[in-house]
């Protein structure tokens, strides 16, 4: 395969051109903006965390098809898993990204997340595949301002 | 005596008969490099340009061999530094047809160029209440520091709008002017759309007004010859890196009557003539606006990119690139689902486009693949991206060392982007 066809990968695709959990919860204290104004990038994720689980979870915004993409699979992914889980899932997704290699992240699951490999082989697009995952954490902290990856 | 050392000034040299781009390009030792593991197509010349060896080889010869801090040695090695950067300056002088040498100010680039009018001028001239008018299309650096200098003073920035085509509206304009206008601070060619403004007519208007012009021509000067007396534009800013030249310096053309009025920008050694504990007398034009050791090495560059520009002569670039900007457009436009961004009657240099549901930066990502260097983003021009309802576009940019043949492999790369996203 080509680092494009790497990159760009079918799943990457289906995801940007159909977001899923595409919108926005409105009685939830946990949501968070993320913005990388060079890119024109933008993500809003709010979600609902019960007993520590990630019972809903949806996110809204506009961007490159790498930072849609990865939006849309995050909250596929994490619906219904432990908020632990997250903490878990994002470090190995960042490794996974960054071209990391640590030995544990064999042992953490990821599913289809693992389509955002590409990503390693062009630096500047990290940023919109992470743009999603550090909004996601700061809507878990119940941070206010807004985050970004640039 | 004075020796005259004939490296700079080149001006009886005859100008080549014709526009020879593979002769061109044999200058450019970077064009033969590879990108991605494919033949390098450079085309984001707006936002720097590349530089021909000659330029590489004056800068490097200075160093090596004839290299001081000037305006103050005693000895020869200082003397001569001095002599081919004050040389430099007349270069200039009759590149942009100023009337003095001193009105031409070396500075780092067009972003210090207007940042030194918006502390100088603004400080002098600009009270609360007043108003500077720009447009839409600027780029940042002429935005923001219009914007920082009208806090400043308690003034009012207005700025004029543009058309869907994307040019300025003369009419509005006209009405956005008054008797609070201090000056106007417009773009000779937008960095975005490519916009030709009517830079002579909106001066004319503007000096109606009694109003001076401030031209942010960074995107200009590489393109066609500029005659600040013909604009009679009060003062004119570009860069050396976008004009084949190095990084770090540029020109701020600004004329006498106004320089001398304005206090000085930085201070430092270099820019007086006296100092006591208590008062200090500044030097005159252009010197008070070029405190501390300049770079030297950078004008020298400068010069040498200007003789370059002059042999091959700034009308046949023109020509040639008029060509290639037409066959771009015409080729662009062609590709299904490509829209062009800016249909102004009189463009050079920038295309801007979209691709159907394609985010700029993945356009720029898979072109990158194919080896072709283009600009993806809001190009530091965000209030334009607003007026169009735009986050970011594609840009590629044109320079004197590009060909039809670096076009098709930028459009074929653009039918691989709709390839890749079906």
């Amino acid at each position: 395969m080509s680092d494009l066809d790497e990159l760009y990968q079918e799943v990457i695709l289906d995801h940007t051109k159909n977001p899923r959990n595409y919108g926005k919860l409105e009685a939830t204290i946990h949501q968070a903006e993320g913005n990388n104004p060079l890119c024109g990038d933008r993500v809003a994720i709010s979600l609902k965390i019960d007993n520590g689980l990630i019972n809903e979870i949806y996110f809204e915004g506009k961007g490159c098809a790498i930072s849609t993409a990865s939006a849309s699979m995050m909250t596929e992914f994490l619906k219904g898993k432990k908020l632990e889980d997250f903490h878990l899932t994002f470090e190995r997704f960042h490794n996974l990204v960054t071209g990391k290699v640590n030995s544990s992240d064999q042992f953490v699951e990821i599913g289809k997340l693992i389509a955002f490999r590409g990503v390693a082989d062009f630096p500047v697009r990290v940023k919109c595949a992470t743009l999603a995952w550090h909004t996601l954490k700061a809507a878990i902290e119940k941070q206010e301002q807004p985050v970004t990856t640039e | 005596m004075r020796t005259i050392d004939n490296s700079v000034i080149k001006i009886d040299e005859p100008k080549e008969a014709q526009f020879d781009v593979s002769k061109v390009r044999q200058d450019f030792s970077i064009l033969t490099s590879k990108s991605n593991k494919k033949q390098l197509v450079y085309l984001d010349n707006a936002a720097s340009t590349q530089k021909p060896n000659q330029v590489i080889d004056e800068i490097s010869s200075f160093y090596k061999t004839g290299y001081a801090n000037i305006h103050r040695g005693v000895y020869e090695l200082s003397q001569k530094a001095t002599e081919k950067f004050e040389k430099t300056r007349l270069k200039v002088q009759q590149f942009i047809n100023a009337k003095e040498a001193k009105e031409i100010i070396f500075v780092k680039g067009t972003t210090e160029a207007t940042n030194l009018i918006a502390s100088t001028y603004a400080r002098k001239f600009l009270d609360p209440g007043d108003e500077i008018l720009i447009s839409t299309m600027e780029h940042h650096a002429n935005i923001v520091p219009w914007q920082l200098a009208c806090e400043e003073a308690g003034a009012i920035l207005r700025v004029a709008p543009i058309s869907d085509k994307g040019e300025i509206l003369l009419e509005d304009f006209k009405k956005a002017l008054g008797p609070k206008t201090r000056l106007v601070a417009i773009a000779h060619v937008s960095n975005v759309l490519g916009t030709i403004n009517p830079i002579a007519e909106i001066i004319k208007i503007a000096h109606d007004f009694e109003v001076p012009v401030f031209v942010d021509g960074a995107q200009a000067a590489p393109h066609f010859k500029v005659d600040v007396q013909e604009l009679d534009c009060d003062f004119y800013a570009f860069s050396g890196h976008k004009l084949y030249g190095p990084t770090g310096i540029g020109i701020l053309y600004g004329k006498k009557s106004w320089l001398e009025v304005m206090p000085p920008y930085q201070s430092g050694g270099d820019m007086i003539s006296s100092v006591s504990i208590r008062n200090t007398q500044f030097k005159e034009i252009p010197y008070k606006f070029e405190a501390g050791t300049p770079h030297i090495a950078g004008v020298i560059g400068l010069g040498s990119a200007i003789n370059y520009l002059e042999r091959i002569g700034l009308e046949n670039i023109s020509a040639y690139e008029k060509d290639l900007f037409s066959y771009a457009t015409q080729e662009i436009s062609a590709v299904p689902g490509v829209q062009i961004i800016g249909e102004a009657h009189k463009r050079t240099g920038v295309i801007s486009f979209l691709v159907d549901e394609v985010h700029a930066h993945d356009v720029g990502t898979i072109l990158g693949q194919e080896g072709i260097s283009i600009r993806a983003g809001h190009h530091c021009a965000q209030p334009l991206m607003e007026r169009f309802g735009l986050t970011a576009t594609a840009r590629a940019s044109f320079g004197l060392y590009n060909t039809r043949e670096e076009e098709a492999l930028l459009v074929r790369a653009l039918y691989k982007v709709r390839d890749v996203f079906g």
